[in-house]
């Protein structure tokens, strides 16, 4: 009894993980033996699990905890992204719900696979070494690949599924290449041991080489510029909630492990890494500022969008200070509460004969339902980085950090193709507010209202209360410093 | 040369040539089957290593399961794979090109490594047993998968179970309308429920009253 006791308290740190795994796998018995209509329980009951997780990291104390030999940290900085991906992972199943019911879709396995798709986030961002951050890869992948082509008649779908496959396992292919280098030249698996070989050694090529290979691979699951291909594709194809929820939870994700193989696995030779994130976010927001003008496909230009987002936020590393990681914080929090947002307008985009995905359908808008119209255009305004809204703080302290680092030539860049990328986030408000009207959409879904409504406080009351994210983000950047 | 040495080249030459019969073979079973002698090849240098674990899981999860299931797939799929090679001799130029540049640069670097030219501060090596143990390394292994790497070991038997389930999600067509056997219902059958005596009178025709549901 007292051993069964001494194991709970041990294991206490990775109670939330645990949750998932238990849930995930309860929730799949009870879907095989209630195959008939389980599928709105089963949504349910998971978004109860993703709550319960929720509340086991909230009531962890503060401080790292550090299990299984160093494979797993649990320290602020996973505190606060875990709670993200949590957040956005239960708000896009909210949202999934209405239009996989109207699809027949409502298959009691989609919200089992991001039960799984989650597990493997959160043991993505508390890996503690090279194993762990596979395991937790693939686990969230696999998953992802699945849901993705999860509409099986559709061949977009399939398609988007295949895409993502192939080329994740390329990605997968590169980043175990790296991490097998890595391995090699250091002799140890877990970050701090990693880190201690590398400030004793310093930096040889072989190292050096398996870096560059390790944050490819990562950079593909980021889909940073020249690792973004299959994005749009995915983006475009895959049905439209799994769309919102490829681009907040697993993003947020591959960004916490980016931080933490760059920040506490290799901080001695941030000089090595930095030129690569710097190429990276320089390439990620130009492309994503230029590539998105000329799309028409709503969803394909979220995806540049993401690309462009994406890019901002890598600025914020390249500074390699504490400010800088906060500030990345600060902008992958905001960056999910937006995208959540526009996504609950695309998927209000439905007239009696099905979805629309075009952009020139949302022309006059503003005469048929004013408040969604306003709500997204205030989004927009938000993405597009224009103040007071909450996009332009996002940005704002991931230039500072930039300046502070003498980043000068990134920062001004990143300016620069935030101006470009501007224009299109304002281009779908001119056609909303300015061209004729088309026929009006069907009236939104409740969830899809409360997750709108949601997104806009934030963004709009983001400047009056900014302190409680920016002190959360910044006790969380503490971890690595 | 001494008798592993022998052996290291007699594994490796037929690894070598049995991996290049697989690409070369136009009989697409055969290709599995020099595949299956390239694993027990493997599996013979893993030996001589002193890896007799990794060797046996390799005969056994590559030879046994994978590879006799690339056999069944080859076979039960009629793929034509002649027709699948079409396209070989008109992208060996490229192909070969590139095999080319890649085997020159790795012939640089691997040449300035041992000329010196690279300075490498000094390689910590991968830990390995205490000198002087006697844990057999199956031993080892099973001392720290269930205990140090359980994590990674519960890891990945969700990764597996998630597999499972995508496969099934993905694969598997439920139709309206299939009459299928329903154990539980057979056996909760009854001759009541089943049989009826029926008085037939004489000059009339006999009507089912109530065919209850019909029998599995």
């Amino acid at each position: 009894m007292d051993d069964a006791f001494a194991a709970l308290t041990t294991y206490a740190p990775a109670l939330p993980e645990i949750i998932l795994a238990l849930g995930a796998l309860a929730l799949l018995t009870y879907g095989v033996f209630r195959d008939d209509n389980a599928a709105k329980t089963v949504e349910w009951l998971t978004i109860g699990v993703l709550a319960a997780a929720g509340w086991a990291i909230v009531a962890q104390p503060a401080g790292d905890q550090i299990l299984f030999k160093g494979s797993f940290v649990n320290d602020d900085f996973a505190r606060f992204m875990k709670l993200l991906v949590l957040a956005a992972s239960a708000f896009s199943i909210l949202m999934a719900s209405d239009y996989l019911r109207k699809m027949k879709m409502d298959q009691y396995e989609f919200p089992v696979l991001i039960l799984f798709a989650v597990l493997g986030m959160m043991i993505m961002i508390s890996a503690g070494g090279l194993i762990a951050l596979y395991l937790g890869l693939e686990m969230q992948s696999l998953a992802l690949y699945v849901v993705a082509a999860f509409r099986r008649d559709s061949v977009r779908s399939s398609e988007a599924g295949l895409k993502y496959f192939v080329l994740g396992a390329l990605s997968s292919g590169m980043l175990l290449y790296g991490a097998s280098l890595v391995y090699g030249f250091t002799g140890a698996i877990t970050f701090t041991k990693i880190a201690a070989a590398v400030q004793t050694g310093g930096d040889n090529i072989g190292l050096v080489f398996g870096l560059v290979f390790l944050l490819a691979g990562i950079a593909f699951k980021v889909s940073a510029v020249p690792f973004h291909m299959w994005t749009p594709d995915v983006y475009q194809g895959a049905p439209t909630p799994i769309t919102a929820f490829f681009a907040g939870a697993p993003k947020v994700a591959a960004f916490a492990m980016l931080m933490r193989v760059a920040l506490d696995a290799f901080p001695a030779i941030a000089n090595q890494w930095q030129q690569i994130v710097v190429f990276l976010a320089i390439a990620s927001m130009l492309l994503g500022a230029f590539a998105a003008i000329g799309q028409t496909n709503i969803k394909r230009l979220m995806a540049y969008s993401s690309i462009g987002h994406m890019g901002y936020a890598l600025v914020g590393l390249a500074a390699a200070s504490q400010n800088g990681t906060r500030a990345v914080l600060i902008y992958l929090a905001i960056y999910v509460v937006m995208t959540l947002g526009a996504f609950a307008c695309i998927l209000a985009m439905r007239r009696s004969d099905g979805m629309v995905e075009d952009i020139n359908e949302l022309r006059g808008l503003a005469q048929n339902d004013l408040t969604l119209a306003f709500l997204l255009a205030m989004l927009l305004f938000s993405l597009a980085g224009i103040p007071p809204l909450a996009g332009f703080f996002a940005k704002f302290y991931v230039f500072l950090a930039a300046i502070e680092a003498r980043l000068y030539t990134l920062a001004i860049i990143g300016v620069l193709a935030s101006v470009v990328g501007a224009y299109y986030y304002l281009r779908i408000v001119k056609i909303m507010f300015f061209d004729e009207a088309a026929e009006p959409f069907e009236p939104m879904a409740r969830p899809l209202k409360l997750v709108l409504a949601l997104s806009g406080i934030f963004v709009l009351a983001y400047v009056a209360y900014p302190l409680p994210l920016v002190e959360a983000a910044n006790a969380a950047a503490k971890s690595f410093f | 040369m001494n008798l592993v040495a022998a052996f290291f080249y007699l594994f490796a030459g037929l690894t070598v040539a049995s991996a290049f019969m697989v690409i070369s073979t136009r009989n697409p079973v055969h290709a599995v089957l020099f595949l299956i002698l390239a694993f027990f090849n493997s599996a013979g240098l893993f030996l001589l290593l002193g890896a007799e674990f990794i060797a046996m899981v390799l005969v056994i999860v590559y030879v046994g399961a994978v590879a006799v299931l690339f056999l069944f797939v080859v076979m039960m799929l009629d793929v034509d794979f002649a027709e699948l090679k079409g396209g070989f001799a008109q992208y060996l130029p490229l192909g070969a090109l590139i095999g080319i540049i890649l085997l020159v640069e790795l012939i640089l670097v691997l040449g300035a490594w041992v000329g010196g030219g690279v300075k490498v501060a000094s390689i910590p090596s991968a830990p390995g047993p205490a000198p002087g143990s006697t844990l057999t390394n199956t031993e080892s292994i099973g001392n720290i998968l269930y205990t140090d790497y359980i994590f990674y070991f519960e890891m990945a038997g969700l990764i597996l179970l998630i597999a499972m389930v995508g496969a099934i999600v993905l694969t598997l067509h439920q139709k309206a309308g299939v009459k299928r056997q329903d154990v539980a219902r057979q056996v909760a059958r009854t001759r009541d429920g089943s049989i009826e005596v029926i008085e037939v009178e004489s000059g009339k025709a006999v009507f089912p009253q109530s065919a209850k549901e019909p029998g599995p």
